[in-house]
């Protein structure tokens, strides 16, 4: 690891002016990825900013019509917010089954969104339940936040104080976990909105994506035979040492009914 | 004083180290910190193959901290030579094996990611890792050879310019012609294609050294992560550096697990003892992970094909296997001894095996936990189940037929197995697992939309590394007998100093135990010494399931030696005749009186010889022995695995694992069955998660981290069944064991695999390759139900 300097401001604002006036400086929520990656001497920040004594963001927020998640909250606190279980569940089990104990502890939703690694859980989620990202100088709908592989809307210097979630009626997520890493090989989140099911994939392509076969499918009929039934094609999807596209394109439909039958008995 | 420990053999003792392990007290290298400390970091290839046109160190050598940089032309200046290979092997055609050189840092050209380029020592790792990345090097990038079964092709760029077609050796052993005999009768022959993948054995403490040189007495001190440190001695001392054995002493403190890759004598652990002399400090080198991947000895790395010749009853009537193993980029201490035991635990008239050992850009391969056994032990597991399948005979019934019945038994291929009990092992293992309920089993798992099956794995292994004479006909370059001292002290109380060395298998309870039972004293008054050159009095170290077979029968022989010796003491204080006194429970008493002295009383007068009559009785009761084993052991074991695949996604459960083992007489039964399950632990790790992955074209590990290298985690074993009670003691050693530490690792990996393909079977899945990963499990489902549809 290389020397590197260490903020920890309390409000956001400073936190926003330090990154703006340093270009090399990067924010520090749980560090569970940047803190491997600074180790091996891979990345070498100017100095850390660390996000997670700011009050306001470790916040989690249930009222009638959303969640409202602080970006510093940890995953662990997420899995287990007794108002947060009762409103979107399937969000709370996510959260419950990622990485470790250790993990979920210092490991942040905001943490996670910024870092939009290909494999995350929580990119799924956001993507499937539609929510909105909301950072110190706008709002950004979950559609326009995912740009590629662990690239995403926001500016160097953007802070992620907050996430949304609107309430729906349904809601689950499965992974398949790959046997090294346990992240996402592949992991589904499907939400039964009002107006229609979202379905988002992670894990299997270079960013998370909605799967509009399953969408028109589960939204026609919620069930298990439904997801079953559609065909992804393999096309663009990752193809690596530890899966074929195939191979993925096969476990979508299949993971998409275990998150249907998870989001029915919830 | 406690009560002495009398029948402590057979005891589940809690283990003696336990409590500092638990308690952060163990002293390993990497706690070792020396007066005037400084640390090594070394600047390794990020090139498969390459040469090395350009180095400098200039700016390096100015960086803050920086104590000194060397790179391998200064060692080149020095002569100081390349690593020695402690197995000669001959080619069928007579000539020795073709051993390259293997410098300790690279010289001219680099062989494989991770190959040592230079090393940096400063006042800090931080200091040495920034003056590391200042290091320029210009490299000429050349081709890459990677993949072992084509290694040797024409065409290919060769490793090293010495070694044509990149082969080391092309050995055979057994009879080709009386073999190609038994083929030509057959009425069935089974081939298989196998592929015993690469590993990466991942001790959980990784490689280290601290290694330090006294002008006082022109000599080194070096603390090293390493399994046997006197060999460690003599290769780096004789060698390597060529200095007196006396000059060098070698400490391996604790040692968090080994599983074979802290066998070797590491180019790590010769830079620094050389270094040390020139910096006259210190110097401390602690591998981290990620190196760890690239430079500690990896595992296996085998393709096979293999043939098995039956009549038409199932009889075997001959066995063929040609292997090709890839042995890395150098040949690694013991990489050229490839043993196979390729027998099992059938009567098959005639075997012929051929192993071609081809170089390869890629870390050195050499022996991890089994060492040729697991390679035997799956390519005659698979060979036997899948020819059961094709003659339509059961799993069980086709070993039946084929066990070896009677004992001492002389193989093919020139072992001699002492004792077994093959069939009651199998009847043992079939009764525990429920063989009969698993036809109810499978409906109930196809009800539920899955695939059940039962796989059967019948493993023989040679342990006790070795007798001299044996070991040395195959070509070690070294004996493989161990020593043991026995000192008692004037109160009563022992310590052992033994060759036998432990990096987790708990020797200190179980030596102890050995001791304790012997003389009837209690364990808290005995001491286990192991590990320091400067404290025993010889050793080979510990590999290959050896410790207790040769290490705990020589502190046997010690043992005896120390008896005679009180005997004769305890003679002459209660003025008798040596032959009239017996031992037994730590009381020397006059046959037929009540006439005693206790253990302690002895031992006080051995070293209080007020009256002894000098002329007939020495002062002191301390004494040493060596002992070379007169034949290898041979644990055996059957064991069932039970899987239940998910036909939706590829996904395998291990159900139920079985596992009945033959390992003679045991010490401590808590400690052997620990054994097993890590075994267990490390085989199902290779037969389902871990594998190496070179990329073809550029010689880069691909799996070079835990998130591409799947370990077995704790959530990927199912509860096992363990059972020893089925032991045929050793007939050769005095405590009738045959070890156990390997036997896990060797047994499982063909019992998961013959389980996961019964399990695939009716899909028409005939065969699949380790690690059976969900998308090959899926991907062989797949293709045999396209193929069929």
């Amino acid at each position: 690891m290389y020397s590197f300097d260490y903020q920890r401001p309390d409000q956001a604002d400073a936190a926003v002016a330090f990154l703006h006036a340093n270009e090399d400086a990067k924010y520090l929520a749980g560090g569970q990825s940047l803190l491997p990656t600074m180790r091996l001497r891979l990345a070498q920040p100017s100095a850390l900013v660390d996000v997670t004594r700011i009050g306001s963001m470790k916040e989690i927020v249930v009222t009638g019509d959303k969640v409202t998640i602080g970006g510093s909250a940890s995953h662990a606190q997420v899995a287990a917010n007794a108002d947060l279980r009762r409103a979107i569940a399937g969000l709370a089990d996510l959260a419950g089954k990622i990485g470790d104990r250790q993990v979920r502890e210092r490991g942040t939703i905001g943490g996670s969104l910024a870092n939009d690694d290909p494999a995350a859980c929580y990119p799924s989620a956001v993507l499937g339940l539609n929510a909105t990202i909301v950072t110190d100088r706008r709002r950004i709908a979950a559609d326009d936040f995912f740009l590629g592989m662990y690239e995403t809307a926001l500016e160097a210097d953007e802070l992620i104080m907050s996430v949304e979630f609107p309430l729906v009626e349904r809601a689950g997520y499965e992974k398949f976990r790959n046997p090294a890493s346990h992240f996402a090989l592949v992991g589904v989140f499907v939400a039964k909105h009002a107006g229609g099911v979202r379905v988002a994939v992670t894990g299997a392509a270079a960013c998370v994506f909605r799967c509009t076969e399953l969408e028109d499918a589960l939204s026609k009929d919620f069930s298990v035979a439904a997801a079953r039934g559609v065909t992804v094609t393999a096309g663009t999807l990752n193809d690596d040492m530890h899966a074929s596209a195939a191979y993925r394109a096969h476990l979508i439909p299949i993971l998409a009914g275990r998150a249907v039958e998870r989001a029915n008995a919830f | 004083m406690n009560a002495p420990d009398t029948h402590m053999i057979g005891a589940a003792i809690k283990r003696k180290e336990d409590y500092r392990f638990l308690t952060g007290n163990g002293q390993y290298t990497d706690d070792v910190l020396l007066p005037q400390q400084t640390y090594g970091v070394f600047l390794r290839s990020p090139y498969a193959h390459a040469t090395i046109r350009h180095i400098d160190v200039s700016a390096a050598k100015a960086a803050p901290g920086v104590v000194a940089v060397f790179t391998g032309s200064d060692m080149a200046a020095e002569n100081i030579g390349g690593l020695p290979c402690g197995w000669l092997i001959h080619s069928l055609d007579g000539t020795p094996m073709n051993e390259p050189p293997h410098p300790v840092i690279a010289h001219e050209k680099v062989r494989h990611v991770g190959d040592q380029v230079a090393l940096v020592v400063a006042e800090s790792v931080k200091e040495a890792k920034d003056a590391v990345e200042l290091i320029e090097v210009e490299y000429d990038v050349l081709p890459a050879v990677v993949d072992t079964a084509t290694a040797a092709d024409t065409g290919q760029a060769l490793v090293h310019d010495g070694a044509p077609n990149n082969t080391s050796f092309t050995w055979g052993h057994g009879d080709k012609a009386a073999t190609d005999a038994g083929f030509a009768k057959a009425a069935h022959v089974t081939t298989l294609d196998i592929v015993n993948q690469r590993l990466i054995p991942n001790a959980i403490e990784p490689r280290a050294v601290n290694a330090s040189y006294s002008k006082s007495d022109d000599s080194y001190t070096v603390y090293v992560a390493n399994q046997n440190p006197h060999v460690e001695r003599l290769l780096m001392a004789a060698f390597v550096l060529s200095l007196s054995e006396s000059k060098l002493r070698i400490i391996a403190p604790d040692v968090g697990g080994g599983f074979g890759s802290k066998i070797y004598l590491y180019a790590e652990d010769v830079a620094l003892t050389w270094a040390s002399k020139k910096v006259r400090r210190p110097i401390k080198w602690t591998c981290e992970r990620s190196e760890a991947f690239l430079s500690d000895a990896h595992g296996r790395d085998h393709v096979t094909k293999a043939e098995l010749a039956m009549d038409s009853e199932g009889k075997f009537l001959a066995m063929r296997v040609h292997t090709t193993a890839n042995v890395g980029a150098y040949l690694s201490t013991f990489a050229s001894c490839v043993p196979t035991l390729l027998a099992g635990q059938y009567a098959t008239p005639a075997i012929y095996a051929e192993v071609k050992a081809v170089f390869t850009n890629t870390v050195p391969v050499d022996a991890y936990r089994g060492a040729g056994r697991p390679e035997a032990t799956y390519v005659v597991e698979r060979l036997v189940e899948t020819a059961a399948r094709e003659m339509n005979l059961d799993p069980a019934e086709i070993r039946r037929r084929n066990f070896i019945r009677s004992w001492p038994y002389t193989t093919p291929v020139g072992l001699t197995y002492d004792s077994g009990n093959y069939a009651a092992l199998l009847e043992r293992a079939m009764k525990l697992a429920d063989v009969e309920g698993l036809a109810a089993r499978k409906e109930a798992s196809r009800q539920k939309g899955k695939l059940r099956g039962l796989g059967y794995s019948c493993y023989i292994e040679a342990c006790g590394l070795a007798p001299s004479n044996v070991a040395g006909a195959l070509g070690a370059r070294a004996g493989l007998f161990e020593a043991g001292e026995i000192r008692v002290h004037p109160t009563g109380s022992v310590t052992v100093f033994t060759g036998s060395h432990s990096h987790g298998q708990g020797h200190e309870t179980t030596f102890a135990q050995v001791v304790a039972d012997r003389l009837g004293i209690s364990m808290d008054n005995i001491e286990i010494v192991h590990g320091d050159t400067g404290r025993i009095p010889f050793g080979m170290g510990t590999y290959g399931s050896r410790s207790i077979a040769v290490g705990g029968s020589a502190i046997m022989k010690a043992l005896d030696k120390i008896e005679d010796k009180a005997k004769k003491i305890a003679a002459h204080l209660l003025e008798a005749s040596a032959e009239d006194i017996e031992f037994k429970d730590g009381i020397f008493r006059v046959a037929g009186t009540d006439r005693t002295k206790a253990f302690a009383e002895v031992s006080l007068a051995a070293y209080v010889p007020h009256n002894f009559p000098l002329d007939k009785l020495e002062p002191g009761l301390n004494e040493n022995a060596f002992y070379d084993p007169s034949n290898f052991t041979y644990p055996s074991g059957a064991y069932l695995c039970e899987v239940e695949v998910d036909p939706d996604t590829g996904e395998t459960r291990i159900e139920k694992f079985t596992a009945v083992d033959d390992f003679g007489n045991i010490i401590n039964p808590m400690i052997v069955e620990g054994q097993v399950h890590g075994g267990l632990g490390q085989g199902i790790g290779q037969a389902m998660l871990e594998r190496a992955v070179y990329d073809n074209e550029s010689g880069q590990l691909l799996t070079g981290s835990f998130m591409d290298y799947a370990m077995p985690h704790a959530s990927d074993l199912p509860n096992f069944t363990v059972d020893s009670s089925q032991g045929t003691p050793c007939v050769h050693n005095p405590l009738g064991v045959k070890g156990c530490g390997e036997a896990g690792a060797i047994g499982s990996p063909p019992a998961v695999i013959n389980a996961i393909i019964d399990a695939l079977a009716p899909l028409g899945v005939k065969d699949l390759q380790m690690p059976a990963t969900p998308h090959r499990v899926w991907a062989a489902m797949h293709a045999a139900t396209s193929t069929q549809g």
